[in-house]
């Protein structure tokens, strides 16, 4: 919206906000925004609102017009009333934290919430977002139905990303007042490492001597059936026949029992230091879970056998992602 | 020419042209013909755009209707900031920005607008109807409203009108609370337009040949009044308006006064006749009070003039509700005239009337002076065939000559004219009074109402010792007019009567009905100004401003606390309706507070297991509420005595358990 908070009110609130976010308590969740916790200001639309009125007032007072007054005061009264509604619009909302997918440094991490209306009356046009930022599109939170919200939230580092607090809102019904909370789910999204450019072949190490040179293109030959396809798959894998038909994506999975396996080892990374060497190992588990040959890893203290699969390249991206830092 | 780029869905759009339609029917009876095509066209355009995809039109001609907009408001009404043009002008800007409505931020100046619009057409009309469709256009505006806030989805209309009443509902007791109690000062804050208040017919503050005529034949009401104990007979109802005393041998009006004249000199006599009075806006300074207003007991904000006139001290742009005291045996200015005042009152033009100046003189001649003189003159009007009529013959140079020679055919300002300059003649100070004679009580309430037609013209003469005194020539012609109201006089032959007369009664009664409700409407919300409010609150106990905004405050925040209660309960988990499963409830209750968390997906006895391990020494107790739990939610036929009272004296038995262990 077009319509702004005026200067100096806004400086006010930031000030609170950062106060009021210094004390937000981080749960599990399901959390019930409860109504001690709700916080109401008038919008843009609000103040002119007002300001409409209070000119119909004078207005109203300079004719001694009692139509005028009572209509004033219909609006005054509207607009109080309209206050409650989006005060209680918003109290009594259940959000718990939902899907959390894992993705790579450098991309967007999405967290998602669930949102559900535990009373007798749905909670109208709720949105989520982070404090201070402008919020997404709001939903409708039914009787007998979850609605779902996104939160966005670049994931710079590898390691788990938590979700820091966020804010819930609503202006709803007349748009006049805005209310919000925030709150804080104790919610976490694994962020890999960024995976290096494609290019460096994997250090294939031909355990049974079979003379297998690095070149595990043979590997692609049998085709062994499709997945749906994940952050991070290879471009050349994607089967493009499919896409127009189908509602995501689908990928080519290979399977070769002569496929080549490969044992990767922190050391065999190239690399000027930690980071860039778990790079190197994330694209190689990928490569490797593209090529569906079998492969291990070996880190420091971590040890993950030969295996493939999705719950195999996850548990493999997962000890690469935690390498090295607190474990939690 | 840029394509349609709608920021509204098309539902959205088109209730909003019907909304737009709605609020300003009432104003089309009053813009000038070429506004309200011009904004149709608007709507028609706004309409095609979203039907057909016509192009809105660009902005350079967006600009010269702006501008081509304010030169014909200007050329309309020869102004722009008056009443009548600043709402004609806001009329068609609104519906200008239809054709320009790209963000929602126009959207939702054009809402505000809305609701601002209603507010200008109460300046032309308060009546009783109009409380029905300002709430009905609040319903629909805010349903609107909310339509354009809920953008990510569209509501059904029929549930964004539920929720608007529902809204609307919830504030029309604060709107009430608040109209009681907030506190009013009497207007205007600032100057008013010239063309403020609505534009009625009312007493002219001149009188030329027809002007009373015209007021005769309007229907409209002037006041209603409401005496406090016996009301006078209809013959005494003379309510005293401007006083002409100005003649230039046609026109009658108020001469040049001295601004700082003292107050005329009234020595009021007689038994003190109160009455409450409710004035339809006249727009003038004038309030018409009984003759002869007691100055001890004046309206607030009003004043006795030179002429004894009640005025009030700004205009009536409103219904204005006034107590004053009328004492029928008055005397006005007894003390001798003032020169200058003998003068104005005794001059005529040189050359008017000759031959009434010779029928003076004749009479003068013969001895008459003084009342007797004013006697014989309304002999003279009793015994010459003079007849009563609102359709005289037109008069021609001469007109009180032709009138008391040859047409002898008028009614009151003939009357009174021609008599004040017959008393000028004769020497004795005379001038002419305008206001209205007689009223018709309503038939259902304890009121009087006094319409336009009962617009009169009498004379006063001032006589030495005596003062002014009121001669009524009309009432000397025709009776009648004086005894009954007009419409009665001017029914005269009974022509033909309706075939049933029970219909008529029956209409009559409900023509009755609804000016009493009109009547009460005026009465308690149009004229509920600073007096009336004040009147209201004592009754109920609230004597200072202080008092008004402590209980408006108090008021409002009970209003909104128990609106909030009832908002904040609906939106509540509602507690399980099986008791059985408030206790189990109460129980994972206890385990939580205890450090034992349980999910609604986990089975009970899984649970009390899980618990019983934790806390073996609870664990019987714990055990017994599942088993009893699990019986009540499981068996069919659960034993008797009923167990929910055992389950709940079993998880009371827990609780107490739990609160003994964990306090030493």
């Amino acid at each position: 919206m077009g319509l702004r908070r005026p200067r100096p009110l806004r400086a006010l609130q930031a000030r609170i906000d950062a106060w009021v976010l210094r004390r937000v308590r981080r749960q599990a969740g399901p959390v019930t925004v409860t109504r001690q916790r709700v916080y109401i200001l008038p919008t843009g639309f609000g103040y002119a609102f007002g300001g409409l009125s209070f000119v119909m007032l004078l207005g109203s007072m300079n004719y001694t017009n009692s139509m005028g007054f009572a209509l004033t005061f219909l609006m005054g009264a509207l607009g109080l009333v309209a206050m409650h509604h989006t005060h209680a619009n918003l109290a009594g909302v259940e959000v718990r934290g939902g899907h959390a997918a894992p993705v790579f440094a450098g991309e967007t991490a999405r967290f998602e919430l669930v949102l559900r209306a535990p009373g007798r009356a749905p909670h109208y046009g709720i949105e989520a977002g982070w404090p201070r930022q402008p919020h997404g599109n709001p939903v409708d939170v039914g009787l007998n139905a979850n609605a779902t919200l996104t939160l966005q939230l670049p994931a710079l580092r590898r390691g788990w990303l938590a979700a820091p607090a966020f804010s819930v809102a609503s202006r709803f019904p007349l748009g006049m007042f805005r209310a919000w909370t925030y709150l804080s789910l104790a919610q976490r999204v694994l962020v890999y490492p960024a995976p290096a450019p494609a290019g460096l072949p994997p250090p294939f190490r031909a355990p049974a001597g079979s003379g297998q040179s690095g070149d595990g293109r043979r590997g692609r030959d049998q085709f062994a059936g499709l997945r749906s396809y994940q952050r991070g798959d290879a471009l050349n894998t994607i089967h493009w026949k499919s896409l127009p038909k189908l509602p995501q994506p689908m990928v080519k999975q290979f399977e070769d029992p002569r496929a080549p396996e490969c044992q990767l080892h922190l050391d065999d990374a190239p690399g000027a230091d930690l980071e860039q060497r778990l790079s190197q190992l994330a694209r190689w588990v990928l490569d490797l879970d593209a090529l569906g040959s079998r492969y291990g890893l070996n880190l420091p203290g971590v040890t993950l056998p030969m295996d493939q699969g999705e719950a195999h390249r996850h548990r493999c991206l997962q000890a690469l992602a935690l390498y090295g830092l607190d474990a939690q | 020419m840029k394509p349609v780029d709608d920021v509204l869905p098309r539902p959205t759009l088109l209730r909003m042209l019907g909304v737009l339609l709605w609020v300003l029917a009432p104003h089309a009876l009053r813009l000038p013909v070429w506004e309200s095509a011009l904004i149709l066209g608007c709507l028609l355009w706004r309409f095609g755009a979203l039907q057909r995809g016509w192009p809105l039109p660009p902005t350079l001609l967006r600009a010269v209707l702006t501008f081509s907009a304010f030169g014909a408001i200007y050329l309309s009404f020869g102004r722009i900031n008056g009443q009548h043009s600043g709402t004609a002008l806001l009329v068609l800007m609104t519906g200008l920005k239809l054709l320009e409505m790209r963000s929602r931020r126009d959207v939702l100046v054009v809402v505000i607008l809305l609701y601002f619009l209603l507010l200008t057409h109460f300046l032309f009309s308060q009546e009783l109807w109009t409380l029905a469709w300002m709430l009905g256009s609040a319903v629909l505006i805010t349903a609107l409203l909310i339509e354009i806030q809920h953008r990510h989805q569209l509501l059904p209309f029929r549930q964004t009108l539920r929720m608007s009443l529902r809204l609307t509902g919830q504030a029309l007791p604060l709107m009430v609370l608040i109209f009681l109690l907030f506190p009013r000062i009497p207007g205007p804050l600032w100057g008013l337009p010239a063309d403020a208040g609505a534009s009625r017919t009312g007493i002219p503050d001149s009188m030329s040949p027809g002007d009373i005529a015209d007021l005769i034949l309007s229907e409209a009401v002037a006041f209603r009044v409401q005496f406090e104990g016996e009301p006078p007979a209809q013959r005494d109802l003379y309510w005293r308006g401007p006083v002409f005393d100005f003649f230039d041998g046609r026109k009658w009006e108020t001469g040049f006064r001295r601004s700082d004249l003292p107050a005329a000199d009234i020595r009021p006599g007689g038994r003190a006749l109160s009455y409450e009075m409710v004035l339809e806006p006249t727009r003038t300074h004038w309030l018409f009070g009984l003759e002869m207003t007691d100055p001890a007991a004046l309206p607030p904000e009003s004043r006795i003039n030179s002429d004894a006139q009640l005025i009030a001290r700004k205009r009536v742009i409103e219904r204005r509700l006034y107590r004053a005291v009328a004492r029928p045996d008055y005397q006005l200015d007894p003390s001798p005239l003032s020169r200058w005042a003998e003068i104005t009152n005794l001059r005529l033009p040189d050359d008017s009337a000759p031959r009434t100046r010779a029928l003076i003189r004749q009479w003068q001649d013969r001895g008459l002076a003084g009342s007797a003189l004013i006697d014989h003159a309304l002999d003279h009007f009793r015994s010459q065939p003079f007849r009563y009529t609102l359709r005289p013959p037109l008069l021609g140079n001469q007109p009180i000559d032709e009138f008391l020679f040859d047409s002898r055919a008028g009614f009151c300002e003939h009357y009174a004219s021609s008599f004040v300059v017959m008393m000028r003649l004769a020497g004795i100070p005379a001038r002419v009074v305008v206001g209205y004679q007689g009223g018709e009580p309503n038939a259902v309430g304890d009121y009087w109402v006094v319409r336009q037609s009962d617009a009169h013209a009498w004379a006063e003469v001032w006589l030495p010792k005596r003062g002014w005194i009121r001669v009524d020539p009309t009432a000397a012609v025709s009776p009648d007019r004086i005894e009954r109201s007009f419409d009665d006089v001017m029914a005269g032959a009974p022509a033909e009567r309706p075939l049933w007369q029970g219909g008529e009664r029956l209409w009559s009664a409900a023509v009755a009905r609804w000016d009493w409700f009109n009547a009460q409407w005026n009465r308690w919300v149009l004229a509920y100004g600073p007096e009336v409010q004040r009147d209201v609150l004592q009754r109920l106990g609230i004597r200072d401003w202080g008092a008004m905004v402590l209980w408006l405050t108090a008021g409002v925040a009970v209003i909104l606390a128990a609106l909030s209660v009832h908002l904040l309960r609906s939106r509540q988990p509602r507690p399980p309706r099986e008791p059985a499963v408030r206790e189990w409830q109460r129980l994972r209750g206890i385990l939580l507070a205890a450090g034992l968390p349980s999910s609604d997906s986990e089975g009970p006895l899984d649970l009390i297991n899980r618990a019983a391990r934790r806390w073996p020494q609870h664990a019987e107790a714990l055990q017994t509420c599942g088993r009893l739990y699990c019986e009540l939610r499981y068996l069919d036929d659960p034993g008797c005595p009923p167990p929910e009272v055992q389950l709940r004296a079993a998880v009371t038995h827990c609780k107490k358990r739990f609160l003994e262990s964990s306090s030493p």
